[in-house]
């Protein structure tokens, strides 16, 4: 059954356009979502059981795919709680995707090569989140990228959009070479790509390398890498980060997400908020075990994230267009993400993951409701008023933006569980273990703290000036559009239903397996959950710092061996017992940012005549141009890699291509054969002295040598 | 005394005026013709000479049919020529480049 989940989607990618051609494109469009909706049934089903019941968690093996010596990989299903909540988010969304595209795209004639791609991208992105070894998740990693360069350049006429598609692959890639070395480097330090054996030896601090027979203690081994050398782990962690880096869009290789929403809306919802993009956030959840060994790596994920975090948003704030508003707030909530990883908070990037799955997908569809409606118009200036035109599209938006900026009432809980929407409950958690971080001295814990907190105001001011400007106020589209705006069908509001009620009750509801009490029943080993946060597991981490002598330094693990290390170590126990153990400022400063957050973008936007005007970073002014031109870091790449790297290239091509290799090989060989031919050609006078003077030369020197050899 | 030698120089030589004629022509087929009758005439002196050193008469035996095939050819020659005049309406050498390519 579970292997079924992955390959209904497989299924659809292929059969889409056969299909289309017996019985049409609606045919297509039904068969793939048909599927994608029964292979969502039986992931929520697989979730239940095991996150809640006690399900199979194990590993189906469906087929070897490689084996060469030590090297070995296969293809399978791991069946584990992180799996199953990624299974459940990606073939949610995508279902709904599905759905939603039956009415976006109603109108394009290539449909069916629409809803294929859909479902191969599905089928690789299910295909990344249940590898059992690292070459399989590379095999997903790359086919998600694949999809999602072939959907972002669906619309092959526009040159934009192949721009895009092409600025989306080429910068992926860069990320995928760390990701290539770093499991390189695991399959040479580990002797293994499977995460069982990579995970065992990291339990045990011994490892086999392919390059000795005997274990090693995994703490002795140094890479040289850069002509430096590096720990291992960390090295390891900082290449599988690299790739990460790129898959989601973080600071440095972020360039080509914003670019990325040329693509049809329903691919910005499922591959550039919902599901592709998060694979860096999984990718660092699921080596959870080896991040929190390697602190430098986990250092540079907290400053990575930090940074991506409060840059998106600072640029999301002067966006008009609609989508690149979401678009650099799906970069700033991965920063989040990121940075909560990297202070060790695995489940709580993984809460917020799932939650922001549910309303930036939400947020997404109803802006393609929107676009829809205005004639493909994205531009928010032009916008305004729809409150009226589109009322269940303004509730679902508005549900979304709830859920984004966090609104909920901090310390109240009900049922055991934080009141409020969802992106309250999982972005208070990311804060916290900021906070957590922090008191216990984490690299760039405290940074990430302040930066989230700041980037939570710019969060709640953007979403509300997007949601002021295209809902509220007069409609500001020319009168032609407003005359016959385009209906949205059901099949594009339906969709948004379910995913509101996600971005509503998924925080109350998930949060207690997710990161409350029973994180630890409900994970069940799959995440690294800091374990001097429970005292019962507390002597065996003892046992295990002793067994292992010095062997690690960082981590409470190690910490527990000294008692001058105490506080820290109790600092992180007391997280658990009860809510209350950090100061109340932390819980509420969230709400306050957000509140912040809100109340600027009501006075300017909504408390106005004109929501137009400028504010406070007025056009035409420095930080204006600097937030527009995106840090400038768009420039700085032109000049830094395209520049050279067309100079470069038109070098080779001119001087190294056309001028030696053609020069020389087939454009030489021919010059010379025409040029000594026509020459030849001169000879042939059509004078027949000429050839008599010839014969006669010939026969004397001919004479000449019969002659001297008889003397 | 006139020695082999000095026989042999003259033939040379008006085998040689006839070669330098035919090539350094550029104006009649005539003169072609002429240069040809020179060089056989040539080739007869070196017979005659030879005959006469070497005591043996079949040298001039086959001067007398060089002489033949000389007057033979000359016929032929003018024939052709006559034929190529009234073909081209021009006799000059430089015209007669039809060989070419």
């Amino acid at each position: 059954m579970e292997a079924l989940i992955v390959l209904l989607p497989l299924m659809g990618a292929i059969f889409a356009m056969p299909i289309s051609k017996v019985g049409g494109p609606r045919a297509a469009e039904l068969m793939t979502t048909i599927l994608l909706a029964i292979a969502a049934l039986l992931s929520w089903i697989t979730f239940f059981q095991i996150g809640f019941g006690d399900g199979p968690k194990e590993t189906i093996t469906l087929l070897t795919w490689i084996s060469s010596g030590a090297f070995e990989t296969a293809w399978s299903v791991r069946l584990d709680t992180l799996t199953a909540v990624m299974l459940i988010v990606v073939t949610t969304v995508s279902a709904l995707v599905h759905t939603y595209s039956i009415g976006y795209m109603h109108e394009d004639p290539s449909r069916p090569r629409f809803f294929a791609y859909l479902s191969l991208f599905t089928f690789a992105m299910l295909m990344l989140v249940t590898a059992d070894d690292l070459v399989q998740l590379f095999f997903g990693w790359e086919g998600v990228g694949l999809a999602s360069y072939l959907l972002i350049g669906f619309w092959h006429h526009k040159k934009s959009a192949n721009d895009a598609a092409i600025k989306a692959f080429v910068m992926n890639r860069v990320g995928d070479v760390g990701l290539a070395l770093g499991l390189m480097a695991v399959f040479a330090v580990f002797g293994t790509v499977k995460f069982d054996g990579i995970f065992d030896a990291l339990d045990a601090g011994v490892v086999n390398p392919v390059w000795t027979d005997a274990t090693v203690a995994i703490d002795a081994i140094r890479f040289q890498f850069l002509d430096r050398s590096y720990p291992v782990l960390e090295l390891i962690g900082v290449l599988l980060f690299i790739g990460a880096m790129g898959k989601s869009a973080q600071f440095i290789l972020h360039t080509w997400l914003p670019d990325a929403m040329e693509g049809p809306t329903p691919v910005s919802a499922l591959i550039h908020a919902a599901t592709m993009v998060t694979a860096g956030v999984f990718l660092v959840c699921r080596m959870s075990d080896l991040y929190h060994l390697a602190p430098v790596a986990s250092g540079l994920i907290t400053f990575i994230g930090a940074t991506t975090a409060i840059f998106a948003a600072t640029i999301g704030l002067v966006q008009t267009d609609i989508k690149r508003v979401i678009a650099y707030s799906t970069a700033s909530q991965l920063g989040y993400m990121f940075f909560a990883a990297g202070v060790g908070g695995y489940a709580q990037a993984m809460f917020h993951l799932t939650t922001h799955a549910f309303f930036k997908a939400l947020l997404f569809l109803g802006a393609g409701a929107v676009i829809h409606f205005c004639h493909h118009e994205q531009d928010m200036r032009k916008m305004g008023g729809l409150k009226e035109q589109m009322p269940v599209t303004f509730v679902m938006m508005l549900a979304g933006t709830l859920a984004i900026t966090g609104v909920g009432i901090p310390m109240l809980y009900v049922l055991g569980a934080p009141f409020g929407f969802a992106g309250f409950v999982s972005k208070d958690y990311i804060l916290t273990a900021a906070y957590a971080g922090s008191a216990q001295g984490l690299p760039f814990a405290t940074y990430a703290f302040v930066l989230g907190l700041i980037a939570a105001v710019m969060t709640a001011f953007y979403s509300w000036r997007l949601m002021f400007l295209t809902f509220d106020h007069e409609w500001r589209a020319p009168a032609d559009v407003r005359k016959h705006p385009h209906d949205v069908p059901n099949t594009m509001l339906g969709p948004l239903i379910p995913l509101a009620i996600g971005a509503v009750i998924a925080g109350m509801e998930f949060y207690k397996p997710f990161v409350g009490g029973g994180k630890k029943d409900f994970w069940e080993g799959s995440l690294y959950i800091e374990k001097a946060a429970y005292g019962e597991t507390h002597a065996k981490a003892d046992a295990k710092a002793g067994a292992k002598g010095d062997g690690i330094t960082h981590s409470d693990t190690g910490e527990a061996d000294h008692a001058a290390a105490k506080p820290a170590g109790e600092k992180a126990k007391k997280k658990d017992h009860g809510a209350h153990k950090y100061p109340a400022w932390v819980y509420w400063s969230p709400f306050f940012a957000m509140a912040i957050g809100f109340l600027g973008a009501f006075f300017h936007y909504r408390r106005t005549d004109d929501p137009l005007r400028p504010g406070l970073i007025r056009p035409g002014g420095l930080l204006y141009d600097f937030l527009q031109n995106r840090w400038y870091i768009d420039d700085l790449y032109r000049v830094m890699f395209l520049k050279p790297a067309q100079i470069l290239a038109r070098f080779l091509w001119k001087g190294g291509d056309e001028r030696t290799i053609d020069g020389l090989g087939p454009n030489g060989l021919f010059g010379l054969m025409g040029d000594g031919a026509k020459r030849l050609v001169k000879i042939q006078s059509g004078y027949t002295y000429h050839y008599a003077f010839v014969m006669l030369i010939g026969l004397t020197i001919l004479l000449f040598i019969i002659l001297r050899s008889a003397s | 005394m006139i020695s082999l030698a000095n026989y042999l120089l003259v033939g040379g030589l008006l085998f040689a005026i006839g070669v330098g004629g035919i090539f350094l022509n550029r104006k009649n087929v005539i003169i072609i013709l002429m240069s040809i009758e020179l060089m056989l005439l040539a080739v007869n002196i070196n017979f005659v000479a030879f005959s006469m050193f070497l005591g043996d008469v079949k040298g001039q035996v086959f001067a007398f049919m060089i002489l033949t095939v000389a007057a033979a050819e000359a016929a032929i020659g003018l024939a052709i020529l006559v034929t190529f005049f009234r073909n081209r309406g021009d006799i000059s050498v430089q015209a007669a480049n039809t060989m070419k390519n």
